[in-house]
């Protein structure tokens, strides 16, 4: 099952979007889905140990893959040390392959 | 006449620029005349964090040159003579420790910022 | 022969305004390289990533001429996406959305890029594996 893949491009702590797609990738692996949840661009600010967003930790607990773009990751100055746990860094390759593989993938 | 720049808006775009536009906006109106400050907030506050690196983008058979260099561009603003402040709840919430910080960026509460607009003829935010 | 995977990619942001537009191109330059066939749709502000008339200029503040600055512009990646889509033998179909490019004028674009219009989109989605859409904001 291809599952879905959410990537998430925005600052988690511009607005109240970012925690509702989190309740969208908790309801959908409680469906037993395969679910990615991919931080490009600005997302990649939820990745540092130190942030604020304890609810990706929750939702990587619960089975979601938490991945966040390496490019990103770089360019914003966030090193491997203080890359929170629950998340791994990983090229847009891995991305592409999701997408060949029939992800239903949500951008935002 | 004194100019303060809130630029809350990061990472547009800086890729195809090789530049933050609004720092070089900046950059280009105090050698216009202006003495602008700017105060970070929002997602801005990325910008004062220390060995970002953007190198490596190719496209095809496309590769750049010249990546941007964000805290370059914010350091010669403070070298400059600008103010460059950062609000600290939202570097706080981003969990930028301060020893991750470039020198010269002053730590700015949110409720300082009202107090901080009258001091300026122009206030503009980005 | 094992089928080409391949993939739809649906634009919608102007040059020079959003970091989406970089993200997309990576996203494609990895599809290519990954061996996908990729089809895009450009809309509304895409169409004008092929426009030719985009020129790179001197940064002063950068301390750099035009050649030195190498100012992205990009109509050359999309020259150079379809280059190396070329030589990897895996196709590139570009397709600008004709009203789109009305409303805009973005009538000079790059040797490849044809006019189309949603039907087109569809089509590449029937006829490709998956289909991103990174919507403008």
């Amino acid at each position: 099952m291809p599952g879905y893949l959410l990537i998430e491009s925005r600052d988690p702590f511009e607005g109240k979007g970012f925690s509702q797609r989190l309740e969208l990738a908790a309801a959908l692996i409680a469906q037993d889905a395969p679910v990615t949840f991919f931080l490009v661009e600005n997302g990649v600010l939820a990745a540092r140990r130190a942030a604020r967003v304890h609810e990706l930790e929750k939702l990587a607990r619960s089975g979601v893959a938490v991945l966040a773009d390496e490019f990103a990751l770089r360019e914003r100055g966030i090193p491997a040390a203080e890359l929170a746990g629950h998340i791994r860094s990983a090229t847009l390759d891995l991305l592409v392959e999701r997408l060949g593989a029939g992800a239903v993938a949500l951008w935002n | 006449m004194r100019v303060l720049q809130i630029i809350e808006t990061a990472y547009r775009a800086t890729l195809e620029e090789q530049d933050d536009t609004v720092l070089w906006f900046t950059r280009a109106i105090r050698g216009a005349g202006a003495a602008a400050d700017v105060v970070l907030t929002g997602t801005a506050v990325s910008y004062t964090v220390r060995d970002q690196d953007a190198h490596g983008l190719s496209i095809g058979t496309w590769s750049q040159r010249h990546p941007p260099a964000i805290e370059h561009e914010l350091t010669k603003l403070i070298e400059s003579g600008a103010s460059v402040s950062a609000i600290a709840e939202d570097l706080e919430e981003r969990g930028i420790a301060a020893e991750s910080m470039i020198a010269g960026v002053a730590r700015l509460s949110r409720k300082e910022l009202s107090g901080l607009l009258g001091r300026y003829d122009r206030v503009w935010k980005w | 022969m094992t089928p080409t995977r391949s993939l739809t990619f649906l634009l919608m942001d102007a040059p020079y305004e959003q970091s989406r537009t970089g993200t997309a191109f990576r996203l494609m330059d990895a599809a290519l390289r990954l061996g996908f066939a990729v089809r895009v749709f450009a809309y509304e502000g895409a169409v004008s990533l092929p426009v030719t008339q985009q020129k790179p200029h001197p940064n002063a503040m950068h301390g750099r001429s035009v050649e030195e600055e190498a100012h992205p512009v990009p109509h050359v990646w999309v020259s150079s996406l379809m280059q190396r889509a070329t030589e990897r033998g895996t196709p590139l179909d570009w397709v600008n959305c004709g009203l789109c490019v009305d409303e805009r004028g973005a009538t000079e674009v790059v040797a490849g890029v044809r006019r189309g219009s949603p039907a087109d989109f569809w089509k590449m989605v029937t006829e490709t594996d998956n289909a991103l859409i990174i919507p403008t904001r």
